[in-house]
């Protein structure tokens, strides 16, 4: 959090996203988000905002977005506070990318679990491909991010591409996952070694009875 | 091992599906009424008399947290409960299993839950990165509301009951009760000076319980099943059962239910095939999450996996997120990792946490390569020291511990590096930030 950021405020930016304003669509979300906090309390949908806010400037970009001042200027309009109090929390939270970024937001999980199975072959092959961590690929498809513990250890090592994971992985399956998606393909996200989920491999140790059916089990409770 | 029919997550690998239709068949939201009309104390009673300790780390008594709500909340400062789902301990995955594949068991829990301590409503903060299991959360809290189950008169009980979901956006610490209450607020997650305690001033000022997504979800099927049932897994004082979450150097990593108390032994050779390499290449393991003293092979072997069981071997049951080192690990790689990691989640909040962390990171790093002078280490050790307990939220003990582990079992390596690379280097000089 000591590292500091740099939000581009020049006036391209301006020009672009001065006029930002919610998309139909996005309105009816807003609302519907507005409705879950009590009245006064505005504030609390400053985050789901900035993640509503941050997806529309990436689907007008056909990227994964990012923040432009304008928009969070917007952002704190909205919910009636003063910029700052949404500036903060823009910079506070890994999520949100101050920057733009590719179509496709690579985040590799580095943190110890994943080391331990092989994040760093995962790392390599985004490096070999051409993917530089910090930085979008010159053809603007790939945008690299370390990231810190994703809560998929059991399936480590994995990657989150976009709003999908893809786990147990390692050197020659990250590679094929990053080429299909410059394929312009979608992998099926999950395990890449075909586990179901968190079971181990090889099929469970237990619960098999769930398997093949919805088994009730409360007929075998003492 | 644990019987099938004594588990609670029976759909924990989502062979099923997760929708309601699904999860009444296998008997979630059966009869919650009746549930609800043992009483709000009884449901405190019977949940004391289970044993069920808190899952999100700590081990506080859920059901006596759950009794210090004020119990004639006003209307102008209602009771809330706020349900931690922003699982980022790395080594945790289990709260993912539960909310993607038996979202009901939480959503009935939360209002069970939030029933006994006359909350008005209910706010489930997931982590931002749980992308698609918020989507689903989010579906199966809106098949709850058409079919009566939560809202105006949840169940049929006349009891009025809202299931709220927020997603968080990528910050570790939110994970900490009092930085989740500003994050819900809408503000930087940055923790609060207790007291004021969550139960006396929390959200929006009001009374709060802040509990783990499993505390939570187990709570009907105790209630079903009885007090008794529940206690009769696990050693005295550690009761129940729970979702184990084995990742690392192990043939089948995995995530299981099973009785609390069970030995690391058991767990590991019935559920994940061993050890790669087998037990003689076990090095260490870090029992529950990365925020824990890392325990040597020899003493976790047949040490219980239980909160007073890993506390014996200098350790804890954490979130029960088990990561296991083989030989080939480099041990001081690891935890520098874990290091680093805290010097990343840190909130900048308190002084001792912003520097020390980082500033630790930087000397495991040099003792990563032997780049040090060997009263280095003893300096490090005083630093953690310095770091632990002089910050207002635990991660500056969360990031002094794993350290602190490091130098008290693996000393001799930390030296061997040192003295390989020649011992008698001086101190790389360096600016704090």
């Amino acid at each position: 959090m000591a590292d500091s950021v740099h939000i581009p405020d020049e006036a391209e930016t301006r020009a672009r996203w001065g006029s930002f304003k919610w998309n139909e669509e996005n309105q009816r979300k807003a609302n519907e988000i507005l409705g879950r906090y009590p009245k006064g309390r505005e504030q609390s949908a400053s985050i789901p905002f900035l993640d509503l806010a941050q997806r529309q400037v990436g689907a007008e970009t056909h990227t994964q977005g990012w923040l432009p001042v304008p928009v969070i200027e917007f952002v704190a309009r909205a919910i009636g506070v003063p910029y700052m109090r949404v500036y903060e929390v823009a910079t506070f939270y890994t999520m949100f990318n101050l920057a733009p970024v590719g179509r496709y937001h690579v985040q590799v999980c580095g943190t110890t679990p994943c080391m331990l199975a092989g994040s760093d072959d995962v790392l390599a092959a985004c490096k070999n491909r051409g993917l530089v961590k910090g930085g979008t690929t010159p053809d603007g498809l790939f945008t690299l991010t370390e990231v810190e513990c994703l809560g998929t250890c059991a399936n480590a090592p994995m990657v989150q591409i976009n709003d999908d994971n893809y786990e147990d992985l390692d050197y020659d399956r990250t590679i094929a996952v990053l080429e299909a998606l410059a394929n312009g393909q979608t992998p099926e996200p999950g395990s890449t070694i075909g586990r179901r989920a968190s079971c181990p491999e090889g099929g469970p140790t237990s619960l098999r009875q769930m398997v093949d059916a919805n088994h009730d089990y409360r007929g075998e409770w003492a | 091992m644990l019987a099938d029919r004594d588990r609670i997550f029976t759909n924990v690998y989502g062979f099923q599906p997760w929708n309601l239709d699904a999860a009444r068949a296998r008997g979630d939201w059966d009869n919650t009424k009746a549930l609800l009309e043992l009483g709000n104390d009884k449901i405190i009673d019977v949940v004391k008399a289970s044993g069920l300790r808190g899952r999100g780390g700590a081990g506080f008594p859920t059901g006596t947290k759950w009794s210090f709500m004020p119990k004639e909340p006003k209307a102008e400062r209602p009771n809330f409960l706020v349900i931690n789902a922003d699982e980022s301990e790395p080594g945790s995955c289990k709260d993912r299993e539960i909310i993607r594949h038996d979202p009901h068991k939480l959503i009935e829990g939360a209002l069970v839950a939030g029933f006994a301590m006359r909350a008005r409503a209910a706010y489930i903060y997931i982590r931002g990165e749980y992308i698609r299991e918020a989507e689903t959360l989010f579906a199966a809290v809106a098949e709850a509301y058409a079919a009566g189950l939560i809202g105006k008169n949840a169940c049929g009980s006349g009891y009025d009951f809202d299931v709220f979901v927020h997603r968080g956006a990528g910050a570790y610490i939110c994970g900490e009760e009092t930085a989740m209450l500003e994050s819900l607020e809408g503000k930087k997650g940055q923790p609060r000076l207790k007291p004021p305690f969550p139960a006396g001033a929390g959200l929006y000022g009001c009374p709060t319980t802040v509990n783990n997504v499993e505390s939570i979800a187990v709570a009907p099927t105790i209630l079903r099943r009885g007090a008794e049932w529940f206690s009769s897994f696990g050693a005295e004082n550690n009761r129940g059962t729970k979702l184990f979450q084995i990742s690392g150097h192990v043939k089948k990593p995995c995530v299981v239910e099973e009785a609390m108390s069970i030995s690391f032994r058991e767990l590991i050779e019935t559920h994940c095939g061993g050890i790669r390499g087998g037990w003689d290449n076990l090095l260490a393991v870090i029992p529950g999450g990365s925020s824990v003293p890392l325990v040597p092979a020899a003493q976790i072997i047949d040490a219980p996996m239980d909160f007073d069981g890993l506390k014996a071997v200098g350790s804890g049951l954490g979130t029960a997120a088990i990561i296991v080192m083989d030989k080939s690990t480099d041990i001081v790689r690891a935890i520098s990792r874990i290091s680093y990691f805290y010097k990343h989640e840190s909130c900048g909040q308190c002084t001792p946490c912003r520097e020390g962390t980082g500033w630790m990171w930087r000397v495991m790093e040099r003792l990563r390569t032997g780049d040090a002078d060997l009263s280095e280490i003893d300096m490090l050790q005083q630093v953690t020291k310095q770091v632990e307990g002089h910050s207002i939220c635990a991660l500056g003990d969360a990031a002094a511990w794993p350290i602190q582990g490091l130098i008290k079992h693996f000393r001799p390596e930390l030296e061997r590096r040192i003295n390989e690379r020649g011992g008698d280097l001086a101190p790389m000089q360096e600016a704090a930030e």
